[in-house]
Formats: structure tokens, sequence, C-alpha cells
């Protein structure tokens, strides 16, 4: 560690995991619950389980966002973060709120949360993803304020690097675009039109920047491979991202009571989002294949390149095939998009967060560039684990979605819904037992925290292959 | 101008703009076969519409454009000569031509809104709109491209020896002036 203030990362980064185990936890139980309707009812009903399961992963991946922040900020920008006490605080407050606000979904009907947290004074709440009590999102606005403050005076008054610049960009959009959760227009085609403005523009947008500065950073860190060519990279991905992303967001605007047009520019600019995405690949691989030395941490390397390719996959062509307004109107809403939502999220997401921390991790416990042997051994394990799981996740909902379209929309003779789906319910039981798998990963993934932590660090002599 | 360089590479300029360019070609590329598609299915809706555009403008318009992509390859000749200030010249020459393509085109925009037509108003329009409109927001990038160019020829960035920026930056232009040159046939002149 060059800068004793990027220690704060590791908080954001221990909150991350735990946060991410309790997001996988509800989603067994929702994907239980897709087989035994009255599975935990009703303690925790569908509804519920699922806005948990997505909100938890919401604020992990911000605390794993902040986290990343906190430790590649200062070493880019050659200095001490302007106030670790400040991050410190930040943190706290965050954890408390976010561990009220899931409380309050648990303990409390979703109405009665409305109620006890003054919603109508300021109604925000009841929008998927946005479900948070308007206070909470308040204090989300605050901890983001001060988080920006914190980087943005450590970026500006240090060496500007276009990682920095990138991911402050990337940031900042998160912290501006999150504020059309307040806007709740009574008309529901305005309000699902803004409310994308959150939505896709945080995933199709300001979060690819982020992923791609994150992304940028570890490259250079371990690859060694010339600032000036990565970056070079990281400027042609991101305005790609930002011409195909921005006006791609009419792809979500097909069937909500917007102009026709949409159907066009929301067909041809989110047909090439992809783009982006496989420059991202041929980046990561190019630069791996390139490098000048061979970095210690084998692990950070696996989820740097794995991150790059099933960001492709997951979002880039699991959201082609469903992308073109003529497609969208058969899968809309089907388990196509929960198989693009699962890979795309982790694909993208989920393995850029795990790929900063499995690099910075070993540092900020004290390790010189990486863990040991024993714990890269079980870490990659986990990789391969919960990556495999998440692909066979996506292909059996997406086995699930084709039969459900066909049977439920495309076929002469449509089924009901609620017949369609337990036609479909075999998809269903592997999909849960594949979660588990997923589950097992994951504590594989912790357990590499914990073991061969008393064995020297990895080396890259060839001994070490 | 007639200086010639054996071991010029190939392609000129930065690999990293030619990716983006091979991928904002492919994005014009989907919006033309898509108004092709269309226009098929539709061809009395196309043509009658199609008349209301003035192509006396779209014509000024063509000639600006190879104009200025004509300064672009004298700046990058003037670059090869170390002529600096010839280079920065003929760079600011361009993008005078590129903001007479904008007055133009933005007085085109004018008549049409003016007439209270709207992407909304029938498929030839929201294409048209669509189409120009996209480009004309690439006129303004490469604008900025083409300044920032010359804003870097006048620090001294640039010499005989090393002019990648000058062709970079002259690349993105030339594609630019190439997506105009289908889109005016396209969208103007063919029935």
């Amino acid at each position: 560690m060059q800068y004793q203030s990027q220690s704060v990362a590791k908080l954001y980064f221990i909150a991350a995991i735990g946060l991410f185990v309790g997001q996988i936890l509800f989603g067994l139980i929702i994907g239980l619950q897709y087989l035994m309707g009255d599975f935990m009812f009703p303690e925790i009903p569908f509804n519920v389980a699922r806005m948990t399961h997505t909100n938890l992963l919401i604020v992990w991946l911000l605390f794993g966002f902040m986290g990343a922040a906190y430790y590649l900020v200062p070493e880019e920008a050659e200095r001490e973060l302007e106030s670790p006490l400040l991050a410190k605080l930040m943190f706290w407050i965050f954890l408390v709120a976010g561990a009220l606000t899931v409380l309050g979904y648990l303990l409390v009907p979703y109405s009665g949360l409305a109620q006890m947290t003054a919603n109508s004074l300021m109604p925000t709440m009841g929008r998927e993803f946005l479900e948070q009590p308007t206070i909470t999102k308040i204090g989300i606005v605050v901890v983001a304020l001060a988080f920006l403050y914190n980087i943005g005076m450590t970026i500006l008054k240090g060496r500007k690097t276009v990682v920095n610049l990138v991911l402050l960009i990337g940031l900042a959009g998160l912290a501006v675009l999150f504020l059309f959760a307040f806007y709740n227009p009574a008309n529901v085609v305005l309000d699902k039109f803004f409310w994308w403005w959150v939505v896709h523009l945080w995933v199709e947008g300001v979060w690819e920047l982020i992923l791609g500065s994150i992304l940028a950073f570890v490259l250079i860190k371990t690859t060694g491979v010339d600032r000036e060519v990565i970056e070079k990279w990281l400027y042609v991905i991101i305005a790609m991202t930002l011409i195909t992303g921005i006006i791609g967001t009419g792809h979500h605007y097909y069937w909500i009571g917007t102009p026709e047009y949409w159907q066009w520019w929301g067909s041809i600019f989110s047909a090439m989002e992809p783009i982006p995405f496989f420059m991202m690949t041929v980046f990561a691989f190019n630069m791996v294949n390139k490098r000048r030395r061979n970095h210690p941490n084998k692990a950070a390397v696996l989820w740097a390149l794995g991150t790059a390719t099933m960001a492709f996959l997951g979002a880039g062509v699991w959201g082609f095939l469903h992308t073109l307004s003529p497609v969208n109107f058969y899968t809309h809403g089907t388990q196509i998009t929960a198989a693009h939502g699962h890979m795309a999220f982790y694909g993208a997401y989920v393995m850029i967060v795990l790929t900063i921390i499995s690099y910075a991790m070993p540092i900020l416990r004290g390790r010189q560039a990486a863990n040991s042997n024993r714990s890269q051994v079980l870490e990659m394990w986990s990789f391969w684990l919960m990556t495999v799981s998440i692909v066979f996740i996506t292909l059996f909902l997406t086995a699930a979605g084709i039969l459900q379209v066909y049977l439920q929309r495309f076929s002469d003779t449509a089924m009901p819904f609620m017949v369609v789906q337990d036609k479909i319910a075999l998809f269903y039981w592997l999909r849960e037992l594949t979660g588990v798998i997923f589950l097992i990963g994951l504590v594989v993934y912790i357990a590499s925290f914990f073991v061969g932590n008393d064995e020297p660090e990895a080396s890259v002599e060839p001994t070490a292959e | 101008m007639n200086s010639r360089q054996p071991d010029r590479r190939y392609p000129p300029g930065d690999l990293a703009i030619w990716i983006f360019i091979l991928a904002e070609l492919s994005v014009f590329a989907i919006f033309f076969a898509a108004y092709a598609f269309t226009r098929m299915n539709n061809v009395e809706l196309f043509n009658e519409f199609q008349q209301s555009l003035d192509p006396t403008s779209a014509m000024l318009n063509t000639i600006a454009l190879i104009t200025s992509s004509y300064f672009v390859v004298r700046a990058l000749a003037a670059i090869r000569e170390d002529n600096r200030e010839g280079c920065e010249s003929w760079l600011w020459a361009a993008c005078a031509m590129g903001g007479v393509f904008l007055a133009i085109k933005s007085a085109e925009y004018a008549h049409h809104f003016g007439m209270g037509i709207n992407l909304s108003t029938n498929t030839f329009y929201m294409f048209y709109i669509s189409l120009t409109f996209f480009h004309f927001m690439h006129v303004i990038l490469g604008m900025v491209i083409l300044a920032a160019v010359a804003v870097k020829t006048r620090q001294g960035a640039y010499s005989a020896d090393e002019h990648t920026g000058v062709e970079t930056g002259g690349s993105y232009w030339h594609m630019v002036d190439l997506v105009w040159l289908i889109l005016f046939p396209l969208v103007y002149v063919m029935r």
C-alpha cells in the first residue's frame, strides 16, 4: 500500500462481501418461491424477498465501487485521500442506513414502512429497484456527495490521470442520475420514462465508465503495459459506451406509451451497445498478452479477464438477444430478461468489484503484492464455481424464457401465465440447484481469505507454476 | 506537398481511432440499412416527403464538407513539410467549413421545425431528422477534434517526423465527410 489512507477501502470491501452473501441467500429464497409459492410465507413474501435480493445487490456494488475509488484514487493521484475520517464516517452511516432499510423491508409490511417514513410528504417509494424509503434516498445522496467531495478533492489536488478522471465522471454521473429517483410524476408514462434514467443510465451508462476505469487500473498494475496505451483504449471504450448507451435507453421505451420513433432509436443504438463490451474483451486480453511482467497475483488477472469476457457475454450478447423491438415485443418481461439480468450484473459489475478486491485486498492486508499460492488456488476455484454457475443459471433461464415466450405468447394456442409457469418448472429447479453451487462458490471465495495466510507470498518464478 | 515518405505507416494515425471509426460506421450502416428497408415498404410516402427537402442546401453542404476534407489534406501536407503555421491555418479553415455546414443545416431544421414537423410526423421525417441530426452531432465532434489538433499544432506538438495526431484527427474528419456523402444521395436525392 503506497498511501496510508487507502486502507479505508478495506472496510468497504468487507461490507460489500457481507452484503453479497445476503443477496445470494435471498436469491435462493426467491428461486425456491418460484417453485413453492408459500415458502416462508407470510414472514418473507416473494415481493419482499425479491426487493431485498435486488437492493442488496445494488448496495453492495456501491460499497464495492466506493471501496475501489478509495483504493485507486490516492494511488493514481499520488497523494493521501482528502479525508480518511469522512470516508470512515460515511461508511458507517451508509452501512447503518442500509441495514435499517433492509430490516424495514423484512420486519414491517411495505405500506407500513411507507407510513413510518412519511412517504406521503415526498412520495418516492413503490418503484422497482427504487423501493427505499425517501429518507434512505436522501441518506444515499448525502453519502454520495460526501464521497464525491472526498475523492474529487483528492483528484483535483493530485496527479490527474485518465483512470481517475473517467472514474470521477462515472461516479459523479451515478450521483446526478440518482436524483431522478426523487422525480415521481403522476403520469405513469413520464414516471417510467425518467425511472429508466436512473436504472438504465446507471448500468448501461455511467457504471460502465466506473467498470472501464477500474479494469484499466488493474491492468496497468498487473501487466506493466504503458499507461498511454491503456488510457487510449479507455477513451475509445467510454466514447462508444456513451454514444450507444445514452440513446440506447430507448430500448426500454417500446411499450410504455412513448412516441414510435423510440422503436427505431432504441433498436439501432442499443444493438450497438455490445461494441464497447467487445472492445473491453479485446482490450483486456491484448494487454495481458502484451504484458511486460508476470504479476504474482494470478487470481486478480483471472478476475480481470473474466470480467471482460463475462461482461461481453452477459451484457452484450444476452442483451442483444432481446433488444430489437420486434423481438422484444415477444420477450418483454419474460425469463429472457431475468437471464440477461443475472449474467450482465455478475459479468460486468460483480466481477469488476471482485477484481479490484482480489487485486487490492492482499495489499491492504499487508502482503507485498499477492496472497499465498494456496489462498489464490482457492480463490480461483471460487471464480470458476461462481462463473460456471452463473453461466448455467443464465442458460436455464434462457431455456425457460424461450419456452415461456412460445407457450404464452407465440403459439397459436397461447396458454395463461400460471399454466406456463408450471410447464417450465423443471428449469426453475435446475436454476435453484445451480444457485446452491453458486453459494458454495461464494463460501469458497470467503474461505480463500482465511487460508494460507501464514504461508509465503506467491512468486513469479517459474517454480511457482 | 509532393514530399513522399516511403515508410509511411498504414493505417495513418492512431489505431484506436480506426477502431472507433469502424464502430461509428457500423452504427451508421445499420441506420442506413433500416432506412433502405423501411423505404422499400413505404416508397410513395418517402418519395412524397423527400420533395419537401431542399437539395440545394444539401448540395452546398456537400461542397462544404468536401472542401473541408481538402483543407485537412492540405494541413497534413503542411505538417509533413514542418510547416506548423500552415497546418494550423488549414485546420482552422476546415473547422470553418464545418461551421458553414452547421449553419446551413440549422437553417434547414429551422424551416422544417417551423412547419411543425417533428420525429412523430411520419416515418420519413423520423429517419430524416434522426439520421441528419446524428450526423450533425458528428460534425460538431469532428470540429472539436480538429480544433484540439489545431491548438496542439500551435503549441508545437507536431512536426514533419511526428504528426500522428494530425492524421488521427484527419481520419475522423474524413469519416464524417464520407458518411455525409452516403447520407446526401440516400435521403435527399434517390427516388
